[in-house]
């Protein structure tokens, strides 16, 4: 379990929660009779392993794991589409499962190992997904496609786990990736330009394993 | 989004302490909901309490035949969960019915209870809405209501609760287990876990301010026939605009529970008696008293049908 101490404080940052708590915010002010309550701080410092890297940053407690990926780390393969956890552009895999990182706080995931895009493959070799896209054109503008390919990834693990899904017939039985199993598992990842029956035939060639 | 302080408690009972000595802290679990409506400024919170690292997050049997559940088991593993998917397909159902996988390997099970509303003007800052702003007035009275509820609203609001899941813990009559910020914990049967609106929208539930959701625990398997049927705009990740949540036995009786109609699972137990009798019957009781407007009404007939398919199904 995380402890709560490795949030870092700086005494600059103290005082500046300090100074919000008694203004805006209503946070309960530093004082000896509030010492059982934690450290109150704006900013943590945050460790995140993304693609088997770790790096420390110093962040805005708001910064989303979205921005703190993009704005912070300058891995831009992630996208921000809506921002809102509706389009999927942003998904990436968190310990191997699939999350929109718009919604969750990069604060909240110091110490787990974080996948994205650009830890699936290399411009020389080709995640079996990245290669599947390629060959059945499986995008128009490429903005939704990283977050496609990660969603992907999840979800082939996802069904090689047995999890079922909306349109799974029995419960009990293991499903297997028919066309409506993969259009239903991938619903949280929408591309504006339409070219879902190429995103389609993408990933069921790597379902099948013909990729 | 408003600035906030952060922390990770270490046991339930402190996360519900700390709660309490913050009147504007929030617990944030997977944070689908609540980050969303931060980034929108309709949720403001000054602390956040990440419970994440609680040890709240398996899934066990209970001792009367039940099944006890983490308040912090992910939705994606609960509906993926075996005992689920046997003993309480209807759970396993309405969880894969709502959201995206992406949201479902985050939203968890305490979470998915107190999900916020879907009504527009709840989410916009720029008109009144009484569950937001307490006495500002509610917009969606006279306006666009076509999603919006058509029994057990008020004057004040007329919100549906968005949950699937919800409505399928409603059905199974599971129980809610607490910690309050004394360290003394309670069970709220979920039949008196939600409050309807009334004049104070804004409260929700039943639980006290800093009370922390520990587990939900289903009773011993009902057995029968499980259905959860949602009708919506999109084949995949919308919002109900009516859900119908079942369990029927081979003599036709059951329970029957409604989404997507009231700003709560809406179930009552002499309208499901009539199961027998047939769908119209039950929805006839069940929504008795029913307030509908002009662009809402279509949900009386809507959920009828919805029904009279799950019961033609069962039959099969």
């Amino acid at each position: 379990m995380e402890n709560p101490t490795d949030i870092n404080i700086s005494r600059r940052n103290l005082l500046k929660a300090g100074a919000a708590s008694a203004t805006a915010f209503g946070t309960p002010a530093m004082s000896a009779a509030q010492n059982t309550a934690p450290p109150q701080s704006l900013k943590a410092t945050v460790t995140l392993t993304v693609n088997g890297n770790t790096h420390e940053l110093a962040l805005d407690l708001r910064t989303s794991l979205l921005d703190a990926l993009r704005e912070h780390l300058h891995m831009t393969g992630t996208k921000k589409g809506c921002d809102h956890g509706q389009c999927g552009a942003c998904t990436v895999l968190l310990d191997g499962k699939r999350i929109n990182s718009c919604l969750t706080l990069a604060v909240m995931h110091d110490g787990q190992q974080i996948t994205t895009i650009e830890g699936l493959g290399t411009p020389g070799a080709l995640h079996p997904l990245q290669a599947a896209f390629v060959k059945h054109d499986g995008y128009q503008c490429g903005y939704c496609t990283p977050g496609q390919i990660c969603s992907a990834v999840g979800m082939l693990d996802e069904a090689a786990r047995g999890m079922p899904s909306h349109v799974t017939g029995s419960l009990n039985e293991r499903p297997l990736l028919s066309p409506e199993e993969i259009r239903e598992r991938m619903s949280g990842n929408i591309c504006r330009c339409g070219a879902y029956a190429n995103i389609l035939d993408a990933i069921e060639d790597v379902a099948e394993g013909k990729a | 989004m408003r600035a906030f302080t952060y922390e990770r408690p270490r046991t339930d009972a402190e996360a519900a302490a700390s709660a309490a000595r913050e009147p504007r802290a929030r617990f944030i679990a997977g944070g689908t909901n609540l980050l969303d409506l931060m980034k929108i400024e309709v949720e403001t919170p000054s602390h956040l309490i990440d419970v994440n690292g609680l040890d709240l997050d398996r899934i066990e049997p209970a001792g009367d035949g039940g099944l006890r559940i983490g308040a912090m088991v992910r939705n994606a593993d609960l509906a993926a969960h075996e005992t689920v998917r046997r003993d309480y397909e209807v759970l396993a159902r309405a969880l894969l019915a709502g959201a995206s996988a992406q949201i479902r390997n985050r939203a968890t099970t305490a979470g998915n209870l107190l999900q916020r509303t879907r009504c527009p003007y709840f989410y916009d800052t720029n008109q009144p809405c009484n569950k937001r702003v307490p006495g500002s007035g509610c917009s969606a009275i006279g306006g666009v209501t076509r999603q919006l509820a058509v029994i057990g609203g008020s004057q004040a609001c007329i919100a549906t609760h968005p949950s699937d899941m919800a409505v399928a813990m409603r059905v199974l009559d599971a129980k809610v287990e607490t910690v309050r910020p004394d360290a003394t914990r309670r069970v709220i049967p979920i039949a008196d876990f939600y409050r309807l609106p009334g004049d104070t929208p804004h409260i929700e539930t039943h639980l006290d301010a800093g009370e922390l959701i520990t587990a939900v625990v289903l009773p011993k398997p009902l057995g029968g026939k499980h259905f959860y049927r949602k009708v919506r705009d999109r084949a995949s990740y919308a919002f109900a605009l009516v859900s119908v949540a079942a369990v029927v036995q081979d003599d036709g009786a059951g329970r029957v529970a409604l989404g997507g109609v009231a700003p709560q699972p809406w179930r009552d137990a002499s309208a499901e008696a009539q199961l027998p009798d047939g769908a119209a019957r039950v929805t006839d009781a069940l929504l008795a008293g029913a307030a509908p407007t002009p662009d809402n009404a279509f949900k009386l007939t809507l959920a009828r049908r919805a029904l009279g398919a799950v019961l033609t199904q069962a039959r099969t």
